[in-house]
């Protein structure tokens, strides 16, 4: 009990720690100021984007990793693990090497199509879908293995088709799991750092989100920059606060259907 | 956050000489734009002082600065930009009179071969070009924005990057056209980028200050790394490395 209450001190002091320091008269200045109100609202866009892409892309993955056996598939595992343990910068310099003007894909991009990743508010996206991806197809993989398939051979044997199993069975009997996924993938986007730095940079209203504008206000006026960690805080505890609720009704219902 | 980890990194590791041992462990903070030179001078200043080893944390100017206002105990700091010392001055963190040991300039870095062939300034300004400047918030980033400003030119950056680091090292990589760094950081360089000058009408002097920080408990030691720093050695080494005199 009382290592538990130790354990959720080093949690709750930090928080507290920037309550103490928040300047709370000046909030209503910092907040009006155009350059934050340009972070915070690229910084909602591009990661509910990254969050949505890593669901759209993510759950398909997930499926094929849990259903279907291939060869690479234990490849595609451990690149989603290597992915979630990687140093956000290393992914930075990686999507550069790949998606950069020079790097084999970027190049052809840009000759072919005319598009330019780096230091575009697309960049910015791509970054953070890399680093928040793995935690969609993670959770929906763990919840489609442990899932009993006998319901879906059932329904098949009953005659429904493919697309009626995937849609009435195996999407609702996961969708707890992707809801929880897709709270983590939004949270670790909202965050990024390291990755946005390296491959998008960092310009005031295109690729400067609320994270690396905290770290550029942190020597000059650290007082903003408190306000807006604080931000960041708030938005994250409140929206993952939300599907928390949400995820919990999900396993519920689960249990009746 | 930075300032964090250095802060914690200087009270972990900075705990002044090793118990047992006559040997003193001077620490030196010191802005990034320092590394080459700075370790370059350690080692000629530790063979005629064997029993001082120098250890150091490079890191921005501004975030060493503050690790010591909220605690950290190195003995001596070196930054980047007169400014950054102002605060610790005023609260009594250290010695002063400061020293000035270097000064740099500003120069526009462009990849092997200058291959967007930029000349000046001016060019920076044109379309088709990617540039890229140090964030406002370092000291690079001011001086990069004085030196436009004395040449009157505006620029559409794509980035500000959060130390000269990212403006080289993207440069380097061709990710990037051209940006504006230290001339120092050009000469380290210099296999990977080539330099374009910028005349010195419109240049900056940016000035190195070193002091030794108040609560340091080898402030004679201190004094003699900052006495070999304007020696006759010391200006030849960072001579060498492309810093001018103060």
């Amino acid at each position: 009990m009382f290592i538990a209450a130790l354990g959720a001190l080093l949690f709750l002091l930090p928080f507290i720690g920037i309550a103490l320091r928040l300047p709370w008269m000046r909030l209503s200045e910092i907040f009006g100021d155009p350059e934050t109100r340009a972070a915070l609202w690229l910084s909602i866009r591009s990661s509910a984007m990254a969050a949505a892409l890593s669901c759209f892309f993510g759950a398909p993955l997930a499926y094929v990793l849990a259903r279907r056996a291939f060869p690479g598939r234990s490849v595609i595992r451990a690149l989603m693990t290597l992915a979630m343990v990687l140093p956000p910068v290393v992914g930075g310099v990686a999507l550069l090497f790949t998606f950069g003007r020079n790097g084999f894909v970027g190049a052809r991009l840009d000759e072919w199509l005319g598009i330019r990743l780096p230091y575009s508010s697309a960049g910015v996206v791509l970054a953070q879908t890399f680093v928040a991806m793995p935690f969609v197809v993670v959770a929906v993989e763990s919840a489609l293995v442990r899932q009993d398939t006998r319901m879906e051979e059932a329904a098949r044997t009953l005659g429904a088709s493919p697309l009626t199993v995937l849609r009435r069975i195996t999407i609702p009997t996961i969708r707890p799991a992707l809801l929880a996924g897709a709270a983590l993938a939004w949270a670790r986007a909202l965050g990024e750092f390291g990755a946005t730095i390296t491959f998008a940079g960092s310009f005031p209203g295109r690729t400067q989100t609320l994270p690396l504008l905290v770290y550029s206000t942190l020597d000059t006026d650290p007082g903003a920059a408190l306000a807006l960690s604080f931000v960041l805080l708030a938005v994250a505890v409140v929206v993952l606060g939300l599907l928390r609720d949400f995820w919990f009704a999900g396993m519920s219902d689960r249990g009746k259907g | 956050m930075r300032t964090a980890l250095i802060f914690v990194a200087i009270t972990l590791f900075g705990c002044g000489s090793a118990e047992g041992d006559d040997r003193i462990r001077l620490d030196v903070v010191a802005a990034s734009s320092l590394t080459e030179v700075f370790e370059a001078i350690a080692i000629e200043f530790e063979t005629s002082n064997a029993s001082i080893d120098i250890a150091f944390s490079f890191g921005a100017s501004s975030e060493i600065a503050a690790a010591i206002e909220s605690g950290a105990s190195p003995d001596l700091i070196a930054v980047a930009e007169p400014s950054v010392l102002d605060a610790l001055m005023s609260d009594d963190h250290v010695v002063e009179p400061v020293q000035y040991f270097a000064t740099n300039r500003m120069e526009i870095v462009v990849p092997n071969g200058n291959p967007k062939d930029i000349a000046s300034l001016g060019d920076l300004a044109r379309s088709d070009l990617v540039v890229l400047l140090c964030d406002p918030a370092v000291p690079c980033g001011r001086y990069s924005s004085q030196v436009l400003a004395n040449a009157g030119v505006r620029i559409a950056p794509a980035s500000f990057e959060v130390n000269v680091k990212g403006v080289l090292g993207k440069v380097a990589l061709g990710e990037a056209d051209a940006g504006i760094v230290y001339v120092t950081d050009v000469l380290a360089a210099k296999e990977r980028v080539d330099g374009v000058a910028i005349p010195k009408d419109k240049n900056v002097v940016a000035q190195y200050p070193i002091a030794i920080v108040e609560r340091s408990s080898d402030q004679q030691e201190a004094e003699r790394f900052v006495a070999f720093l304007t020696s006759e050695i010391g200006v030849r080494i960072l001579r060498r490395h492309g810093f001018g005199a103060p």
